[in-house]
């Protein structure tokens, strides 16, 4: 199959960027879309011209880093899937691709495709762990913790920290990501402990990096790859009025 | 873990869009006592008016509600200046915008929740301008019974009074403030083509503001249990559906229908 795509080129920080056509012919439909630009780099690569620079590790949906917006939508027109798991056969042949970067003032261009996300590792340093004394491991049952609060919590911890939801919010807010830790946390006891320091300062932080607020559109929700729920910001929510109300 | 957190209590995103589900509910609260209210309008004959007219006198001197309808004027004033403030900072998130967007997962009406409100505080103004200020401080008929007679403001027609300002006299002797007419102010306003196409039109917005915002500001309270969140979410699109139906139907009923309300 053929492809054309219009990708977002950025020398660095500073360019102002602008997008540049490619056709990319000759693609196996099962090529992943990853693929699909890897093949083109090549092409560029053997032509002596600068690589499209995009983030991508483990290729499987578990690291979070391939962050690519694909025609409108963060990693492109699958539900629940990062760009890695997105193949070539979910496109038409001749179909138009743009391909832009993660758009956030929180997240400054790096290099083409490639954002800076280093905002969300602060937002975790300010408030998104618990405090525990190393040594031996403790026994995993000497805690009991009730099913529907273990389930939601792990339901939360499976945010991967792609960064999709800041790209599909029109307000470029991290608050499912920041709502995924505290609730992941907040509904184990051993997270309770530190329950009221942690949502304030991973919301303070938040806002010191310059994410917006939540309008509770529903985007994040729907383009989270790992289907983390909204309901979890309502949880961030609770605990930030109960924070506010107790001293 | 230490609190590094910035410690204002309206200081932060959060705490200000608690300020705007609160004042937001308070008004949708408000809708509905305002809609039952103005439905009286619609009850036929010199009894309609009357009961209309004497709604007005009680809204606008019992003292309890006069307090409450401070706080409203203040919910009013800090739910679009929180929105303002906020909607500024949501935009400043996002320096460069996105060449092709989907709003894949999002409604129209939570995408547009400033231009909504923006059309409805046009409405507001247009609307305390033709009413509320004209009851207030402006010009006003008075009340007259079938039989010819003003209207005391306890409702009581009174032979032979006449009308010095505001008051009814008989024989030189204070029977007490006259009723005023809103009902005829209503009346004469929704007999004007435009009048009535705007307030039929300004529904839409208010429709709309209302199918996100309701259910937006449970969510923001934290108000999210299970199941019990999808009774919220119906319920709110009813609110969306009744509430700005009930307030169209009135200019309508006024307008196309006027020998109904004799
Ligand atoms: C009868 C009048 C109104 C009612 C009943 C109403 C109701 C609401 C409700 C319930 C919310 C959701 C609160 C939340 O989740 O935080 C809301 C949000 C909002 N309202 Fe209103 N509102 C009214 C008038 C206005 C006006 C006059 C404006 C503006 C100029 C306005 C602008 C907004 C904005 C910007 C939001 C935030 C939406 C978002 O977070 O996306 N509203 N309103
Ligand atoms: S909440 Fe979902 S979209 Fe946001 S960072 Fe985590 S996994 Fe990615
Ligand atoms: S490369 Fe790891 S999730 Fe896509």
């Amino acid at each position: 199959m053929k492809v054309y795509l219009k990708v977002w080129r950025q020398r660095n920080a500073q360019d102002p960027g602008r997008f540049v056509d490619y056709t990319v012919d000759g693609i196996n439909p099962d090529m992943s879309f990853l693929e699909m630009l890897d093949v083109l780099n090549n092409r560029l690569i053997s032509q002596g011209e600068d690589p499209i620079a995009f983030d991508s590790d483990c290729r499987e949906g578990i690291c979070g880093t391939c962050g690519l917006y694909i025609n409108g939508r963060p990693h492109g027109p699958l539900p629940r899937a990062t760009t890695c798991q997105v193949h070539m056969r979910h496109f038409k042949d001749g179909e138009t691709i743009v391909i832009e970067p993660w758009r956030a003032k929180a997240f400054p261009v790096i290099k083409d495709l490639v954002v800076d996300r280093s905002a969300f590792d602060r937002i975790i340093q300010a408030g998104g762990y618990i405090s525990v004394n190393t040594g031996q491991a403790p026994d995993g049952n000497a805690i009991p913790i009730p099913k529907e609060d273990a389930s939601k919590a792990f339901d939360a911890a499976t945010c991967i920290g792609c960064g999709a939801c800041v790209a599909a919010c029109k307000n470029a807010s991290a608050m499912l990501f920041v709502a995924a830790k505290v609730a992941h946390l907040g509904r184990l006891p051993q997270g309770r402990i530190e329950a009221r320091e942690r949502v304030l300062n991973m919301l303070s932080q938040m806002e010191k990096e310059g994410f917006g607020g939540c309008t509770n559109t529903g985007a994040c929700e729907a383009e989270c790859p790992k289907g983390i729920s909204l309901e979890n910001i309502a949880f961030l929510n609770r605990e930030f009025i109960k924070a506010k109300i107790s001293f | 873990m230490e609190l590094r957190a910035q410690h204002g209590l309206l200081k932060s995103l959060v705490a200000k869009k608690i300020l705007m589900a609160l004042t937001g509910l308070f008004l949708c609260l408000f809708l509905v006592v305002h809609l039952s209210g103005n439905l009286q309008l619609l009850i036929p004959g010199y009894s309609g008016r009357l009961q209309f007219n004497s709604y007005a006198v009680f809204m606008t001197h019992f003292p309890l509600i006069k307090i409450i309808s401070y706080v409203l004027y203040l919910s009013i004033i800090i739910h679009v200046l929180d929105a303002l403030v906020l909607t500024i900072r949501n935009r400043r998130a996002r320096t460069v915008d996105y060449a092709v967007k989907s709003g894949y997962g999002s409604t129209f009406a939570s995408r547009n929740m400033g231009i909504l409100g923006s059309l409805i505080l046009i409405f507001l103004v247009l609307h305390l301008a033709n009413f509320w200020y004209k009851y207030k401080f402006g010009e006003m008929p008075y009340m007259v019974s079938p039989e010819g007679h003003y209207v005391s403001q306890k409702g009581e027609a009174i032979p032979g009074a006449v009308l010095k300002e505001g008051h009814l006299w008989v024989d030189g002797v204070d029977k007490g403030p006259a009723m005023k007419d809103l009902y005829e102010v209503v009346r004469l306003a929704f007999g004007q083509s435009w009048i009535v196409a705007i307030y039929v039109l300004s529904m839409i917005p208010l429709g709309y503001h209302l199918a996100h915002g309701f259910q937006s500001g449970f969510q923001t309270l934290g108000l999210r249990f299970g199941k019990a969140f999808s009774v919220i979410r119906v319920a709110g699109w009813l609110f969306a559906i009744i509430i700005p139906l009930g307030f169209a139907i009135i200019p309508l009923v006024f307008y196309f229908f006027p020998e109904k309300l004799n």
